[in-house]
Protein backbone atom coordinates (compact mmCIF):
# COMPACT_ATOMS: atom_id res chain seq x y z
CA UNK A 1 0.00 0.00 0.00
CA UNK A 2 3.19 2.42 -0.96
CA UNK A 3 0.65 4.99 -2.25
CA UNK A 4 -0.31 5.72 0.81
CA UNK A 5 3.35 7.50 1.59
CA UNK A 6 2.12 9.67 -0.98
CA UNK A 7 -1.53 10.37 0.29
CA UNK A 8 -1.33 10.83 3.66
CA UNK A 9 0.75 13.53 3.32
CA UNK A 10 -0.87 14.89 0.29
CA UNK A 11 -3.57 15.30 2.62
CA UNK A 12 -2.12 16.19 5.75
CA UNK A 13 -0.38 19.27 3.72
CA UNK A 14 -4.66 19.91 2.39
CA UNK A 15 -5.43 19.48 5.68
CA UNK A 16 -3.38 22.39 6.51
CA UNK A 17 -3.67 24.13 3.91
CA UNK A 18 -7.29 24.15 4.61
CA UNK A 19 -6.63 25.57 8.04
CA UNK A 20 -4.43 28.19 6.55
CA UNK A 21 -7.33 29.11 4.56
CA UNK A 22 -9.10 29.55 7.92
CA UNK A 23 -6.77 30.96 9.39
CA UNK A 24 -6.68 33.56 6.54
CA UNK A 25 -10.63 34.44 6.55
CA UNK A 26 -10.71 34.84 10.25
CA UNK A 27 -7.48 37.30 10.39
CA UNK A 28 -8.43 39.42 7.64
CA UNK A 29 -11.88 40.15 9.03
CA UNK A 30 -14.06 37.81 6.88
CA UNK A 31 -16.18 37.00 9.46
CA UNK A 32 -17.07 40.35 10.80
CA UNK A 33 -20.62 41.53 10.82
CA UNK A 34 -21.80 38.56 9.10
CA UNK A 35 -25.83 39.51 9.37
CA UNK A 36 -25.21 41.98 6.52
CA UNK A 37 -23.27 39.57 4.37
CA UNK A 38 -26.21 37.94 3.21
CA UNK A 39 -27.98 40.45 2.49
CA UNK A 40 -25.80 42.42 0.72
CA UNK A 41 -26.32 40.33 -2.74
CA UNK A 42 -29.76 41.52 -2.33
CA UNK A 43 -29.21 45.02 -2.78
CA UNK A 44 -28.12 45.84 -6.06
CA UNK A 45 -27.21 43.86 -9.50
CA UNK B 1 -11.29 63.60 -15.13
CA UNK B 2 -14.85 63.73 -12.63
CA UNK B 3 -16.74 60.84 -12.10
CA UNK B 4 -18.96 62.19 -14.61
CA UNK B 5 -16.32 61.99 -17.56
CA UNK B 6 -15.12 58.27 -16.13
CA UNK B 7 -16.94 55.89 -18.86
CA UNK B 8 -18.45 52.58 -16.15
CA UNK B 9 -16.95 49.84 -15.85
CA UNK B 10 -19.19 47.21 -17.60
CA UNK B 11 -19.82 43.37 -16.31
CA UNK B 12 -18.05 40.40 -18.92
CA UNK B 13 -20.82 39.13 -19.51
CA UNK B 14 -19.88 37.08 -22.68
CA UNK B 15 -18.66 34.63 -21.48
CA UNK B 16 -21.36 34.01 -18.74
CA UNK B 17 -23.70 33.64 -21.92
CA UNK B 18 -21.54 31.70 -23.60
CA UNK B 19 -21.38 29.36 -20.94
CA UNK B 20 -24.48 29.23 -20.54
CA UNK B 21 -25.69 28.35 -23.88
CA UNK B 22 -23.34 25.87 -23.76
CA UNK B 23 -24.36 24.26 -20.32
CA UNK B 24 -27.92 23.76 -22.37
CA UNK B 25 -26.80 22.43 -25.72
CA UNK B 26 -24.49 19.92 -23.92
CA UNK B 27 -26.93 19.06 -21.06
CA UNK B 28 -29.58 17.46 -24.53
CA UNK B 29 -26.11 15.69 -25.61
CA UNK B 30 -25.53 14.41 -22.90
CA UNK B 31 -28.98 13.42 -21.47
CA UNK B 32 -29.68 12.20 -25.27
CA UNK B 33 -26.21 9.78 -25.03
CA UNK B 34 -27.60 8.61 -21.90
CA UNK B 35 -30.86 7.19 -23.14
CA UNK B 36 -29.57 5.75 -25.74
CA UNK B 37 -27.03 3.70 -23.41
CA UNK B 38 -30.48 3.25 -21.03
CA UNK B 39 -32.42 1.95 -24.41
CA UNK B 40 -28.64 -0.06 -25.07
CA UNK B 41 -29.23 -2.04 -21.59
CA UNK B 42 -32.72 -2.56 -22.29
CA UNK B 43 -32.32 -3.72 -26.31
CA UNK B 44 -28.60 -4.62 -26.77
CA UNK B 45 -29.50 -5.10 -30.57
CA UNK B 46 -29.04 -0.70 -30.27
CA UNK B 47 -25.12 -1.72 -30.28
CA UNK B 48 -25.43 -2.22 -33.79
CA UNK B 49 -22.37 -4.25 -34.26
CA UNK B 50 -20.49 -0.57 -34.33
CA UNK B 51 -17.83 -0.35 -32.31
CA UNK B 52 -18.11 3.36 -32.09
CA UNK B 53 -22.04 3.04 -31.09
CA UNK B 54 -21.35 -0.02 -28.67
CA UNK B 55 -22.00 0.46 -24.68
CA UNK B 56 -18.51 0.21 -23.56
CA UNK B 57 -17.42 3.46 -25.69
CA UNK B 58 -20.58 5.29 -25.36
CA UNK B 59 -21.52 5.26 -21.58
CA UNK B 60 -18.11 7.04 -20.61
CA UNK B 61 -19.42 9.83 -23.44
CA UNK B 62 -22.37 10.23 -21.64
CA UNK B 63 -20.22 10.52 -17.97
CA UNK B 64 -18.72 12.96 -19.38
CA UNK B 65 -20.92 15.33 -21.08
CA UNK B 66 -23.30 15.40 -18.03
CA UNK B 67 -20.37 16.15 -15.56
CA UNK B 68 -17.77 18.02 -17.44
CA UNK B 69 -19.87 19.72 -20.60
CA UNK B 70 -23.42 19.93 -18.92
CA UNK B 71 -22.03 20.39 -15.16
CA UNK B 72 -18.72 22.24 -16.05
CA UNK B 73 -19.89 24.83 -18.27
CA UNK B 74 -22.81 25.48 -15.88
CA UNK B 75 -20.69 26.14 -12.85
CA UNK B 76 -18.30 28.28 -15.42
CA UNK B 77 -21.33 30.53 -16.51
CA UNK B 78 -22.67 31.25 -12.83
CA UNK B 79 -19.36 31.43 -11.04
CA UNK B 80 -18.27 34.32 -13.78
CA UNK B 81 -21.35 35.74 -12.78
CA UNK B 82 -21.86 35.48 -9.30
CA UNK B 83 -18.28 36.52 -8.67
CA UNK B 84 -17.95 39.43 -10.56
CA UNK B 85 -21.83 40.87 -9.24
CA UNK B 86 -20.62 39.76 -5.09
CA UNK B 87 -16.93 41.62 -5.69
CA UNK B 88 -18.89 44.66 -7.78
CA UNK B 89 -16.06 44.23 -10.34
CA UNK B 90 -15.76 43.19 -13.66
CA UNK B 91 -13.71 39.74 -14.79
CA UNK B 92 -10.12 39.67 -14.43
CA UNK B 93 -8.24 39.38 -17.99
CA UNK B 94 -11.64 39.22 -19.77
CA UNK B 95 -9.64 37.43 -22.73
CA UNK B 96 -8.34 34.75 -20.37
CA UNK B 97 -11.97 33.90 -20.02
CA UNK B 98 -12.41 33.60 -23.33
CA UNK B 99 -9.59 31.66 -23.92
CA UNK B 100 -10.69 29.36 -21.07
CA UNK B 101 -14.07 28.90 -22.73
CA UNK B 102 -12.87 28.14 -26.01
CA UNK B 103 -10.57 25.48 -24.57
CA UNK B 104 -12.97 24.02 -22.78
CA UNK B 105 -15.11 23.25 -25.36
CA UNK B 106 -12.08 21.91 -27.17
CA UNK B 107 -11.64 19.71 -24.81
CA UNK B 108 -15.76 18.45 -24.93
CA UNK B 109 -15.20 18.06 -28.57
CA UNK B 110 -12.14 16.32 -28.10
CA UNK B 111 -13.90 14.07 -25.32
CA UNK B 112 -16.83 13.30 -27.98
CA UNK B 113 -14.67 12.46 -30.40
CA UNK B 114 -12.00 10.13 -28.86
CA UNK B 115 -14.41 8.44 -26.40
CA UNK B 116 -16.34 6.61 -29.32
CA UNK B 117 -13.03 5.80 -30.74
CA UNK B 118 -12.23 3.82 -28.09
CA UNK B 119 -9.05 6.09 -26.77
CA UNK B 120 -9.65 5.61 -22.30
CA UNK B 121 -7.39 5.00 -20.01
CA UNK B 122 -10.20 3.42 -18.07
CA UNK B 123 -10.86 5.09 -14.93
CA UNK B 124 -13.98 6.56 -14.08
CA UNK B 125 -14.60 10.07 -14.73
CA UNK B 126 -11.18 10.61 -15.89
CA UNK B 127 -11.07 8.42 -19.33
CA UNK B 128 -9.80 11.18 -21.41
CA UNK B 129 -6.39 10.00 -22.61
CA UNK B 130 -3.01 12.16 -21.83
CA UNK B 131 -2.89 14.65 -24.57
CA UNK B 132 -6.65 16.31 -23.27
CA UNK B 133 -5.75 15.40 -19.81
CA UNK B 134 -3.05 18.43 -20.48
CA UNK B 135 -5.85 20.52 -22.29
CA UNK B 136 -7.79 20.47 -19.56
CA UNK B 137 -4.97 21.63 -16.85
CA UNK B 138 -4.37 24.15 -19.45
CA UNK B 139 -8.35 25.23 -19.62
CA UNK B 140 -8.36 24.56 -16.07
CA UNK B 141 -5.56 27.42 -14.56
CA UNK B 142 -6.76 29.92 -16.82
CA UNK B 143 -10.10 29.82 -14.90
CA UNK B 144 -8.66 29.82 -11.98
CA UNK B 145 -6.26 32.50 -12.77
CA UNK B 146 -9.47 34.39 -14.12
CA UNK B 147 -11.85 33.49 -11.28
CA UNK B 148 -9.35 34.02 -8.21
CA UNK B 149 -7.96 37.02 -9.82
CA UNK B 150 -11.12 39.00 -10.03
CA UNK B 151 -11.57 37.73 -6.35
CA UNK B 152 -7.86 39.73 -5.81
CA UNK B 153 -9.55 43.17 -7.31
CA UNK B 154 -12.94 42.91 -5.46
CA UNK B 155 -14.16 45.82 -4.92
CA UNK B 156 -16.44 44.36 -1.77
CA UNK B 157 -13.93 43.39 1.05
CA UNK B 158 -16.01 40.12 2.56
CA UNK B 159 -16.00 37.56 -0.09
CA UNK B 160 -19.31 36.22 0.04
CA UNK B 161 -19.87 32.82 0.70
CA UNK B 162 -20.77 31.30 -2.87
CA UNK B 163 -17.43 32.14 -3.82
CA UNK B 164 -15.53 30.05 -1.22
CA UNK B 165 -17.71 27.32 -2.54
CA UNK B 166 -16.50 27.91 -6.00
CA UNK B 167 -13.41 28.74 -5.13
CA UNK B 168 -12.36 25.05 -3.24
CA UNK B 169 -14.24 23.33 -5.79
CA UNK B 170 -11.37 25.32 -8.56
CA UNK B 171 -8.70 24.42 -6.18
CA UNK B 172 -9.63 20.99 -5.28
CA UNK B 173 -10.48 19.49 -8.99
CA UNK B 174 -7.21 20.85 -10.39
CA UNK B 175 -5.22 18.89 -7.46
CA UNK B 176 -7.38 15.89 -7.84
CA UNK B 177 -6.75 16.06 -11.75
CA UNK B 178 -3.35 16.63 -11.80
CA UNK B 179 -2.89 13.36 -9.30
CA UNK B 180 -4.95 10.72 -10.61
CA UNK B 181 -4.35 11.41 -14.57
CA UNK B 182 -0.67 11.06 -13.77
CA UNK B 183 0.44 8.68 -16.62
CA UNK B 184 3.28 7.39 -18.87
CA UNK B 185 2.80 7.97 -22.66
CA UNK B 186 3.22 5.10 -24.81
CA UNK B 187 1.70 6.51 -27.95
CA UNK B 188 -0.10 9.82 -29.56
CA UNK B 189 -3.58 8.61 -27.44
CA UNK B 190 -2.75 5.43 -25.68
CA UNK B 191 -0.62 5.73 -21.92
CA UNK B 192 -0.15 3.79 -18.76
CA UNK B 193 -1.10 5.17 -15.15
CA UNK B 194 1.94 6.10 -13.02
CA UNK B 195 -0.14 3.77 -10.67
CA UNK B 196 -0.80 0.08 -10.42
CA UNK B 197 -3.65 -2.22 -8.83
CA UNK B 198 -5.00 -1.71 -5.61
CA UNK B 199 -3.45 1.58 -5.00
CA UNK B 200 -3.97 2.73 -8.50
CA UNK B 201 -7.91 2.19 -7.35
CA UNK B 202 -7.27 4.16 -4.42
CA UNK B 203 -5.74 7.05 -6.02
CA UNK B 204 -8.93 6.70 -8.47
CA UNK B 205 -11.64 6.68 -6.02
CA UNK B 206 -9.82 9.40 -3.68
CA UNK B 207 -10.26 11.37 -7.07
CA UNK B 208 -13.65 9.73 -7.95
CA UNK B 209 -15.56 10.74 -4.64
CA UNK B 210 -13.59 13.88 -4.75
CA UNK B 211 -14.81 14.56 -8.22
CA UNK B 212 -18.73 13.65 -6.52
CA UNK B 213 -17.53 16.09 -3.44
CA UNK B 214 -15.97 19.20 -4.93
CA UNK B 215 -17.41 19.34 -8.96
CA UNK B 216 -20.87 18.09 -8.10
CA UNK B 217 -21.63 18.99 -4.64
CA UNK B 218 -19.15 22.26 -3.42
CA UNK B 219 -19.14 23.85 -6.93
CA UNK B 220 -23.04 23.58 -6.85
CA UNK B 221 -23.80 24.83 -3.59
CA UNK B 222 -22.07 27.89 -4.51
CA UNK B 223 -24.51 27.94 -7.43
CA UNK B 224 -27.40 27.21 -4.58
CA UNK B 225 -26.29 29.99 -1.85
CA UNK B 226 -26.60 32.60 -4.37
CA UNK B 227 -28.98 31.85 -6.31
CA UNK B 228 -32.02 30.93 -4.18
CA UNK B 229 -31.45 33.83 -1.86
CA UNK B 230 -31.69 35.73 -5.21
CA UNK B 231 -35.08 34.04 -6.38
CA UNK B 232 -36.23 34.17 -2.94
CA UNK B 233 -35.62 37.66 -2.68
CA UNK B 234 -34.16 36.74 1.27
CA UNK B 235 -30.81 36.39 2.33
CA UNK B 236 -29.80 32.82 3.04
CA UNK B 237 -31.51 31.80 6.34
CA UNK B 238 -27.87 31.54 8.50
CA UNK B 239 -25.19 33.47 6.92
CA UNK B 240 -23.14 32.30 9.79
CA UNK B 241 -24.47 28.28 9.34
CA UNK B 242 -23.33 28.69 5.60
CA UNK B 243 -20.22 29.40 6.27
CA UNK B 244 -19.30 26.65 8.91
CA UNK B 245 -21.55 24.38 6.40
CA UNK B 246 -18.84 25.27 4.17
CA UNK B 247 -15.21 24.48 6.44
CA UNK B 248 -16.73 21.60 7.80
CA UNK B 249 -17.83 20.33 3.98
CA UNK B 250 -14.42 20.60 2.18
CA UNK B 251 -12.69 19.22 5.41
CA UNK B 252 -14.66 15.53 5.96
CA UNK B 253 -15.27 15.20 1.97
CA UNK B 254 -11.66 14.70 1.42
CA UNK B 255 -11.25 10.99 2.65
CA UNK B 256 -14.59 9.49 2.09
CA UNK B 257 -13.16 7.89 -1.09
CA UNK B 258 -12.44 4.46 -0.06
CA UNK B 259 -16.17 3.85 0.35
CA UNK B 260 -15.82 2.80 -3.33
CA UNK B 261 -13.54 0.30 -2.67
CA UNK B 262 -15.34 -2.00 0.43
CA UNK B 263 -14.47 -5.81 0.44
CA UNK B 264 -12.01 -4.85 -2.07
CA UNK B 265 -8.04 -5.80 -1.82
CA UNK B 266 -8.04 -2.03 -0.17
CA UNK B 267 -6.80 -2.79 3.66
CA UNK B 268 -9.44 -2.82 5.87
CA UNK B 269 -8.36 0.05 8.36
CA UNK B 270 -8.57 2.25 4.86
CA UNK B 271 -12.15 1.41 4.09
CA UNK B 272 -13.30 2.10 7.68
CA UNK B 273 -11.95 5.32 7.26
CA UNK B 274 -13.44 5.87 4.47
CA UNK B 275 -16.60 4.64 6.11
CA UNK B 276 -16.54 7.04 9.56
CA UNK B 277 -16.00 10.29 7.34
CA UNK B 278 -18.59 9.41 4.94
CA UNK B 279 -20.87 9.01 8.16
CA UNK B 280 -19.72 12.18 9.74
CA UNK B 281 -19.99 14.34 5.93
CA UNK B 282 -24.16 13.36 6.82
CA UNK B 283 -24.14 16.52 9.16
CA UNK B 284 -22.14 19.29 7.53
CA UNK B 285 -24.33 18.31 4.21
CA UNK B 286 -27.72 18.71 5.63
CA UNK B 287 -26.71 21.78 7.61
CA UNK B 288 -25.98 23.30 3.86
CA UNK B 289 -29.41 21.65 2.32
CA UNK B 290 -31.41 23.05 5.78
CA UNK B 291 -29.84 26.23 5.44
CA UNK B 292 -31.48 26.65 1.90
CA UNK B 293 -34.38 25.25 2.24
CA UNK B 294 -34.85 27.47 5.22
CA UNK B 295 -34.32 30.70 3.21
CA UNK B 296 -37.86 30.61 2.00
CA UNK B 297 -38.98 30.79 5.65
CA UNK B 298 -41.38 32.81 5.74
CA UNK B 299 -41.94 32.96 1.63
CA UNK B 300 -42.96 29.48 1.75
CA UNK B 301 -46.14 30.78 -0.75
CA UNK B 302 -43.59 31.45 -3.63
CA UNK B 303 -43.15 27.87 -4.29
CA UNK B 304 -46.60 27.42 -4.87
CA UNK B 305 -46.73 30.06 -7.75
CA UNK B 306 -42.62 30.55 -8.65
CA UNK B 307 -41.86 26.89 -10.81
CA UNK B 308 -38.49 28.29 -10.52
CA UNK B 309 -37.88 28.29 -7.04
CA UNK B 310 -39.20 24.78 -7.16
CA UNK B 311 -36.33 23.59 -9.05
CA UNK B 312 -33.87 25.36 -6.68
CA UNK B 313 -36.23 23.83 -3.40
CA UNK B 314 -36.95 20.77 -5.05
CA UNK B 315 -33.62 19.84 -5.72
CA UNK B 316 -32.63 20.68 -2.04
CA UNK B 317 -34.06 17.45 -1.33
CA UNK B 318 -32.86 15.39 -3.64
CA UNK B 319 -29.59 16.95 -2.17
CA UNK B 320 -30.91 15.36 1.00
CA UNK B 321 -31.87 12.51 0.00
CA UNK B 322 -28.65 11.66 -1.46
CA UNK B 323 -26.39 13.03 1.36
CA UNK B 324 -28.86 10.57 3.49
CA UNK B 325 -28.35 7.76 1.08
CA UNK B 326 -24.95 8.07 0.32
CA UNK B 327 -23.63 7.66 4.07
CA UNK B 328 -25.74 4.92 4.36
CA UNK B 329 -24.44 3.04 1.76
CA UNK B 330 -20.94 3.57 2.82
CA UNK B 331 -21.70 1.58 5.43
CA UNK B 332 -20.06 -1.89 4.95
CA UNK B 333 -22.52 -3.78 5.66
CA UNK B 334 -24.68 -2.38 3.54
CA UNK B 335 -22.61 -1.95 0.64
CA UNK B 336 -21.94 -5.74 0.87
CA UNK B 337 -25.53 -5.84 -1.01
CA UNK B 338 -25.56 -2.61 -2.85
CA UNK B 339 -22.49 -2.81 -4.69
CA UNK B 340 -21.79 -3.40 -8.23
CA UNK B 341 -25.59 -3.26 -8.28
CA UNK B 342 -28.23 -0.84 -9.77
CA UNK B 343 -28.71 0.42 -6.31
CA UNK B 344 -25.41 2.52 -6.99
CA UNK B 345 -26.89 3.29 -10.50
CA UNK B 346 -30.06 4.99 -8.34
CA UNK B 347 -27.84 6.78 -6.16
CA UNK B 348 -25.80 8.78 -8.53
CA UNK B 349 -28.87 9.97 -10.77
CA UNK B 350 -30.86 10.73 -7.83
CA UNK B 351 -27.73 13.21 -6.33
CA UNK B 352 -27.31 14.02 -10.49
CA UNK B 353 -30.74 14.44 -12.02
CA UNK B 354 -32.08 15.48 -8.40
CA UNK B 355 -29.99 17.99 -7.17
CA UNK B 356 -27.14 18.75 -9.64
CA UNK B 357 -29.77 19.20 -12.62
CA UNK B 358 -32.53 20.89 -10.70
CA UNK B 359 -30.20 23.16 -9.17
CA UNK B 360 -28.96 24.29 -12.35
CA UNK B 361 -31.93 24.68 -14.40
CA UNK B 362 -33.28 26.93 -11.56
CA UNK B 363 -30.06 28.91 -12.08
CA UNK B 364 -30.01 29.27 -15.35
CA UNK B 365 -33.92 29.98 -15.82
CA UNK B 366 -33.32 32.82 -13.55
CA UNK B 367 -29.96 33.64 -15.24
CA UNK B 368 -30.52 33.48 -18.98
CA UNK B 369 -33.85 36.14 -19.14
CA UNK B 370 -31.12 38.84 -17.57
CA UNK B 371 -28.21 37.90 -19.73
CA UNK B 372 -30.63 38.88 -22.58
CA UNK B 373 -32.42 41.98 -21.60
CA UNK B 374 -35.70 40.07 -20.85
CA UNK B 375 -38.07 40.03 -17.31
CA UNK B 376 -38.31 36.41 -17.54
CA UNK B 377 -38.03 33.27 -19.41
CA UNK B 378 -39.98 33.35 -23.09
CA UNK B 379 -42.44 31.22 -20.87
CA UNK B 380 -43.15 30.07 -17.23
CA UNK B 381 -45.48 27.57 -18.24
CA UNK B 382 -42.70 25.71 -19.95
CA UNK B 383 -40.93 26.07 -16.55
CA UNK B 384 -43.81 24.44 -14.96
CA UNK B 385 -44.15 21.99 -17.48
CA UNK B 386 -40.41 21.22 -17.33
CA UNK B 387 -40.68 20.80 -13.87
CA UNK B 388 -43.68 17.80 -13.58
CA UNK B 389 -41.91 16.53 -16.71
CA UNK B 390 -38.76 15.82 -15.29
CA UNK B 391 -39.81 15.08 -11.52
CA UNK B 392 -41.62 12.39 -12.95
CA UNK B 393 -38.72 11.31 -14.72
CA UNK B 394 -36.68 11.07 -11.83
CA UNK B 395 -38.99 9.51 -9.58
CA UNK B 396 -39.48 6.24 -11.94
CA UNK B 397 -35.91 6.62 -12.96
CA UNK B 398 -34.76 5.80 -8.99
CA UNK B 399 -37.33 3.89 -8.33
CA UNK B 400 -36.36 1.20 -10.74
CA UNK B 401 -32.92 1.66 -9.63
CA UNK B 402 -33.68 1.28 -6.21
CA UNK B 403 -35.88 -2.20 -6.66
CA UNK B 404 -33.56 -3.34 -9.35
CA UNK B 405 -30.50 -3.28 -7.27
CA UNK B 406 -31.69 -4.20 -3.99
CA UNK B 407 -33.40 -7.34 -5.83
CA UNK B 408 -29.63 -7.90 -7.47
CA UNK B 409 -27.73 -7.23 -4.26
CA UNK B 410 -30.23 -10.38 -2.70
CA UNK B 411 -29.77 -12.81 -5.84
CA UNK B 412 -26.16 -12.85 -5.97
CA UNK B 413 -26.25 -13.67 -2.47
CA UNK B 414 -29.12 -16.21 -1.94
CA UNK B 415 -27.42 -19.33 -1.13
CA UNK B 416 -29.28 -23.07 -0.96
CA UNK B 417 -29.13 -24.89 1.83
CA UNK B 418 -25.98 -27.04 0.70
CA UNK B 419 -23.90 -23.68 0.02
CA UNK B 420 -24.32 -23.43 -3.74
CA UNK B 421 -25.35 -20.79 -5.30
CA UNK B 422 -29.37 -20.18 -5.68
CA UNK B 423 -29.21 -18.36 -8.75
CA UNK B 424 -26.83 -17.76 -12.22
CA UNK B 425 -25.68 -14.69 -12.77
CA UNK B 426 -27.43 -14.31 -16.05
CA UNK B 427 -30.72 -15.15 -13.78
CA UNK B 428 -30.47 -11.86 -12.09
CA UNK B 429 -29.93 -10.30 -15.46
CA UNK B 430 -32.97 -11.53 -16.88
CA UNK B 431 -35.37 -10.33 -13.94
CA UNK B 432 -33.50 -6.85 -14.05
CA UNK B 433 -35.02 -6.19 -17.41
CA UNK B 434 -38.39 -4.85 -16.52
CA UNK B 435 -36.24 -2.37 -14.53
CA UNK B 436 -34.07 -0.95 -17.83
CA UNK B 437 -37.06 -0.87 -19.27
CA UNK B 438 -38.65 1.78 -17.01
CA UNK B 439 -35.32 3.37 -16.10
CA UNK B 440 -35.30 4.05 -19.64
CA UNK B 441 -38.79 5.93 -19.90
CA UNK B 442 -37.85 8.04 -16.72
CA UNK B 443 -35.20 9.07 -18.80
CA UNK B 444 -36.68 9.79 -21.78
CA UNK B 445 -38.68 12.06 -19.85
CA UNK B 446 -36.19 14.17 -18.37
CA UNK B 447 -34.11 14.12 -21.50
CA UNK B 448 -37.66 15.81 -22.78
CA UNK B 449 -37.87 18.31 -19.71
CA UNK B 450 -34.38 19.24 -21.04
CA UNK B 451 -35.90 19.77 -24.75
CA UNK B 452 -38.34 22.19 -23.32
CA UNK B 453 -35.42 24.04 -21.55
CA UNK B 454 -34.00 24.58 -24.59
CA UNK B 455 -36.40 25.57 -26.73
CA UNK B 456 -37.25 28.36 -24.45
CA UNK B 457 -34.04 29.35 -24.10
CA UNK B 458 -34.23 29.75 -27.72
CA UNK B 459 -37.34 31.93 -27.59
CA UNK B 460 -36.27 33.87 -24.74
CA UNK B 461 -32.67 34.64 -26.60
CA UNK B 462 -34.17 35.36 -29.91
CA UNK B 463 -36.82 37.54 -28.26
CA UNK B 464 -34.01 39.69 -26.63
CA UNK B 465 -30.48 41.36 -27.01
CA UNK B 466 -27.01 40.64 -25.16
CA UNK B 467 -26.94 43.77 -22.75
CA UNK B 468 -23.90 45.25 -21.34
CA UNK B 469 -24.49 45.53 -17.34
CA UNK B 470 -22.66 48.39 -15.71
CA UNK B 471 -20.86 47.69 -12.29
CA UNK B 472 -22.67 49.36 -9.45
CA UNK B 473 -20.54 52.49 -8.09
CA UNK B 474 -18.54 51.54 -5.10
CA UNK B 475 -20.58 51.35 -2.08
CA UNK B 476 -18.21 51.15 1.26
CA UNK B 477 -16.84 47.46 1.67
Amino acid sequence: MDILFLLIPLSVVLSLAVLGGLAWAVWRGQFDSLESEGERILKND
Amino acid sequence: MTQADKPAAIYDDTVVRQFSLAAILWGVVGMLVGVFIAAQLTWPELNFGIPWLSYGRLRPLHTNAVIFAFGGCALMATSYYVVQRTCQVPLFLSRLASFHFWTWQLVIVAAAISLPMGFTQGKEYAELEWPIDILITISWVSYAVVFFGTIGMRKVRHIYVANWFYGSFILTVALLHLVNSAAIPAGWMKSYSAYAGVQDAMVQWWYGHNAVGFFLTAGFLGMMYYFIPKQAERPVYSYRLSIVHFWALIFTYMWAGPHHLHYTALPDWTQSVGMVFSLILLAPSWGGMINGVMTLSGAWHKLRDDPIMRFLIVSLSFYGMATLEGPLMSIKTVNALSHYTDWTVGHVHSGALGWVGFITMGSLYYLIPRLFGQRQMYSVKAIEVHFWVATIGIVLYIAAMWIAGVMQGLMWRAVNGDGTLTYTFVESVKATYPFYMIRFLGGVLYLGGMLVMAWNTWMTVAGGRSVRVAVPLAQPA
